[in-house]
């Protein structure tokens, strides 16, 4: 049995690539992809299996872009997208959704905010409908704004103050970012939140959610045509804006300093040890980086061959668990996570020996392509498994366009894996798992 | 850069079999397009499975399931079941821990093995291309597992750790008080974990014991969806399960009705309180079932429309989660509502809840509701257990150690419809009239 933290990585940044469909002679069809005339982008990814489709909205705003003083407005929006519109009152939308026992939910990160709905293929066109609606005819009143406010705190209360691992990675994560956005948490720190409003809502509502700034995945038995069709009459009727959009741009600076946190909890009962490094994502890096990183990953974390498990783990049995990731889906900089558990009466100082022992021996000595290969295949593997799931398929292309990225990005991706070198691994190991881009976290049992 | 969600759906969907099983599907119904057929088979060795064969994506989903799950394990020595579980792939005959491990990452195999309260349940998934060398690595695990000191070391002390967090995590020690209370001396009361001390006492041959018990081919149920025909499938059922032994040793679990109507306060000083009633529920194997089922859903089911989640949540802000399901055992069952939220909200949460409550036992529902309610559990069972070859394998087998029969497909609509209002008022009446068992873990008196 193996206990690993899973890579977000890994899972987001999935695909399909076209070989493993043909030479297993599997009956997919091609993922096809449209703009709309007011700059909509439909993805439609057919999965014949089973009757059901999945419709996800993906808007190109996320906490990053909360404004100075507004964090947490981009969940709070999410949360409050429920409301109803001019047309339909609060709870008609669900209701529908509920009535042909539909699954539906949203979700929030710093790159991007979602919607999606898990329907039978004969909803689609409504929830098109309800979908394109909320996107521009919103209706906010202090009355449902207001308690829902109390939700979100609950919601804070609840992932982070109840939880003593995120206590301290949210510090974490603002020690690795000393200036990009991404070092706020995305659900909004509590006194600011205390102080959003219905106003700061609906601006960043008027801003944001429009047709060229949204990209619309329909993955399921469905017809790419027919779906085409229904995106026109329903999304394709929303007015394009005419004033520019950008993103919000801030540059992380060069980090130079070591960095270190640690937090002492009554509700810790077994000490944990993890290092992040400043590293590029998917979408910052330069061509090749990103997946050596990926790679990288693999043969240090991720699997019971990977050698931290071997040595850590098995060998000198220092640690209970012990692995490494890259989280390389991210719009700007992202990073790499070493981390391990003490065994026995070990404590976190022989975790952070023994880890900081493999590392050195990684840099001087490099990888092997025997571990390459592994790392490889496991990737590869996971990329023929998510086929069988329609929302992991939905989730990556949109996920991928809705940080800039593009339809090859995906379909190449296996091909770029597969061009990765020892001395491409061996590089970027180099290059980035130093100190000085590194924030080290001690999570300790107190008293 | 963690991804936040509306709603939380844990409790919705981890709650055993019943939402497995209940949520369940009707793909037929929905449209015509797609209809799954489930063909059975039975080997030479006489060992059956039921398959859905399909050739969209090369991979082959295996689930199957031993009768008999933690509790079978002794008293004394509870955890011994899950232990078992964790290391059937950490060495099996020529291959130790690491050589095993390799070997499963080569062929790109995933295996996983879990033990609930009444069964010890397995899925394998491989691709297409290596399955003979998968099936025969499953078969060495299941027949031939070491049980090596190392791993049996490494293992117990992972588990022993994921005991002591639940000491210190208010939702583990407020549903461990509630099976305390609510189940007494019953095995249902334990933990499938074990305990500090259980878990330090199981010996190897206590792992060997469980293991010659459990895994035997009377107890096996099985389902497997994918690109395998059933000539195939007829083959490596005699190969993977065939040298398993006929009979093992399984004593009988009895009938447990909840004991209600306690209050238990647990001090803890956290920024949330959790808190669970529990009433009794019904069994998947009641006639009123989905009457109960139904029933739920309207109170505090999956739906961001429940009575629940609208007056909790949605009209006041109380909370973020709040949610009513219903846990079916072979043995028992009964329902619980639970939220989380801050001590000053505590008094006030806790009396809408049984308002509520009580007024779905004394009112009933609407007709208007339940009509609603028919239309969501009808449509669910597809969205919810079909997408994946996973989902349908694991409906497979509930299929068969529920007894809802390879026509439940076609059945499960009609039985849903029948459903009266009267009906579920009845058992609303029945289940809900009750004097819960109240647990609270936060800052409170004790």
């Amino acid at each position: 049995m193996r206990l690993f933290l899973t890579s977000l990585a890994v899972l987001i940044t999935l695909i399909m690539p076209a070989e493993v469909r043909s030479a297993e002679n599997s009956e997919r069809s091609a993922v096809s992809s449209y703009f709309l005339e007011n700059g909509l982008q439909l993805v439609v990814i057919p999965d014949r299996r089973a009757p059901v489709v999945t419709h996800m909205i993906w808007y190109k705003a996320g906490s990053v872009e909360d404004p100075p003083g507004k964090s947490g407005i981009a969940h709070f929006l999410e949360h409050l997208m429920f409301k109803g519109t001019v047309k339909h009152e609060e709870g008609a939308f669900s209701n529908s959704v509920a009535e042909i026992g539909g699954e539906e939910n949203a979700f929030t990160t710093a790159d991007y905010t979602g919607y999606y709905q898990k329907i039978a293929p004969s909803a689609l066109g409504k929830m098109m409908a309800f979908e394109a609606d909320r996107m521009r005819n919103l209706v906010l009143s202090d009355a449902v704004v207001l308690p829902e406010l109390e939700v979100i705190l609950e919601e804070r209360s609840q992932r982070v103050s109840s939880n003593p691992n995120a206590i301290l990675s949210e510090t974490a994560q603002a020690a690795l970012f000393v200036h990009h956005p991404y070092g706020t948490p995305v659900i909004g720190w509590e006194h600011e939140i205390r102080s959003l409003t219905r106003e700061d809502a609906i601006s960043f509502y008027d801003k944001w959610y429009r047709p060229s700034n949204a990209v619309v995945i329909v993955a399921g038995d469905v017809e790419p045509d027919e779906v085409l069709e229904l995106a026109r009459a329903t999304y394709g009727l929303i007015k394009a804006e005419s004033e520019p959009l950008s993103r919000r741009t801030v540059i992380e600076p060069e980090p130079t300093v070591a960095r270190s946190v640690s937090y002492s909890d009554p509700r810790v009962t077994t000490p944990s040890w993890r290092r992040s490094y400043l590293v590029p994502s998917y979408q910052k890096a330069s061509p090749g980086e990103a997946e050596a990183l990926d790679l990288l990953g693999g043969v240090l974390g991720g699997a019971s061959t990977s050698r931290f498990h071997r040595k850590l783990v098995l060998e000198s049995q220092i640690s209970s668990s012990a692995g490494a990731y890259y989280q390389g889906a991210a719009r700007d900089m992202t990073y790499f996570v070493v981390y391990g558990s003490p065994r026995g009466e070990n404590d976190l100082g022989a975790v952070e020996q023994a880890i900081d022992a493999q590392i050195k021996t990684l840099l001087e000595e490099g990888v092997t392509e025997e571990e390459l290969v592994r790392a490889r295949q496991n990737i590869l593997k996971s990329i023929i498994y998510a086929q069988d799931s329609q929302v992991t398929l939905a989730r990556i292309y949109g996920s991928v366009l809705a940080m800039g990225g593009t339809i090859s990005d995906v379909r190449d991706w296996t091909e770029k894996l597969n061009a990765v070198t020892v001395e491409d691994v061996d590089r970027v190991a180099r290059k980035y798992l130093v100190m000085p881009r590194s924030v080290t976290s001690y999570l300790r049992p107190k008293g | 850069m963690g991804v936040f969600l509306r709603k939380q759906l844990r409790c919705l969907i981890f709650t055993g079999m019943t939402m497995l099983v209940a949520g369940i599907m009707t793909f037929i119904n929905v449209t015509n397009v797609s209809a799954i057929e489930i063909q059975e088979v039975t080997s030479p060795g006489g060992i059956k499975a039921l398959l859905v064969e399909d050739y969209s994506v090369p991979i082959i989903s295996m689930s199957f399931s031993f009768k008999g799950g933690a509790s079978q394990d002794k008293k004394g020595k509870e955890g011994t079941l899950r232990l078992t579980g964790a290391l059937l792939d950490e060495g099996a005959g020529e291959l130790d821990s690491k050589a095993f491990q390799a070997r499963m990452e080569e062929l790109g195999v995933e295996l996983g093995f879990s033990a609930s309260r009444d069964n010890f349940s397995a899925n394998i998934r491989t691709l297409r291309s290596e399955r003979e060398s998968a099936f025969d690595l499953l078969k060495l695990a299941l027949t031939k597992p070491r049980f090596d000191t190392d791993a049996i070391e490494r293992m117990r002390d992972a588990i022993r750790m994921g005991i002591e967090r639940g000491r210190t995590n208010p939702n583990s020690i407020a549903s461990r008080a509630m099976r305390e209370a609510v189940f007494k001396n019953h095995p249902y009361a334990r933990n499938t974990s074990g305990n500090e001390e259980s878990i330090g006492d199981i010996s190897r041959s206590d792992i060997i014991t469980m293991h010659k018990g459990i895994l035997t081919r009377q107890a096996l149920t099985v389902g497997v969806v994918g690109a395998i025909s059933a000539e195939e499938l007829i083959t490596a059922l005699d190969r993977i399960f065939g040298e398993l032994p006929d009979t093992g040793a399984i004593h009988d679990v009895e009938e447990v009705a909840p004991s209600l109507g306690e209050k238990i306060s647990i001090n803890m000083q956290v920024p949330q309180a959790v808190v669970s009633l529990v009433y009794p529920g019904l069994k998947r194997s009641d006639p009123d079932f989905f009457a109960a089922h139904l029933m739920n859903h309207i109170l505090g089911g999956g739906t961001f429309s429940s009575r629940l989640y609208q007056e909790v949540r949605e009209k006041r802000g109380l909370a973020y989660s709040v949610a009513s399901w219903i846990s079916t055992y072979d043995h028992t069952a009964y329902l619980t509502a639970s939220t989380s939220t801050r001590a000053d909200n505590l008094d006030q949460t806790l009396s809408i809840i049984q308002a509520e409550i009580a007024k779905v036992a004394v009112e009933g529902v609407s007709e208007a509701e339940l009509e609603a309610a028919r239309k969501y559990v009808t449509g669910a069972y597809a969205i919810n257990n079909l997408d994946t070859s996973t989902k349908i394998s694991r409906v497979l087998v509930a299929l068969q150690t529920q007894n809802l029969g390879i026509d439940y497909i076609n059945t499960r609509e009609a039985q849903i419809a029948a459903v009266t209002l009267d009906d579920v008022n009845r058992v609303a009446r029945n289940l809900l009239s009750t004097e819960p068992t109240v647990v609270i873990v936060g800052p409170v008196d004790e």
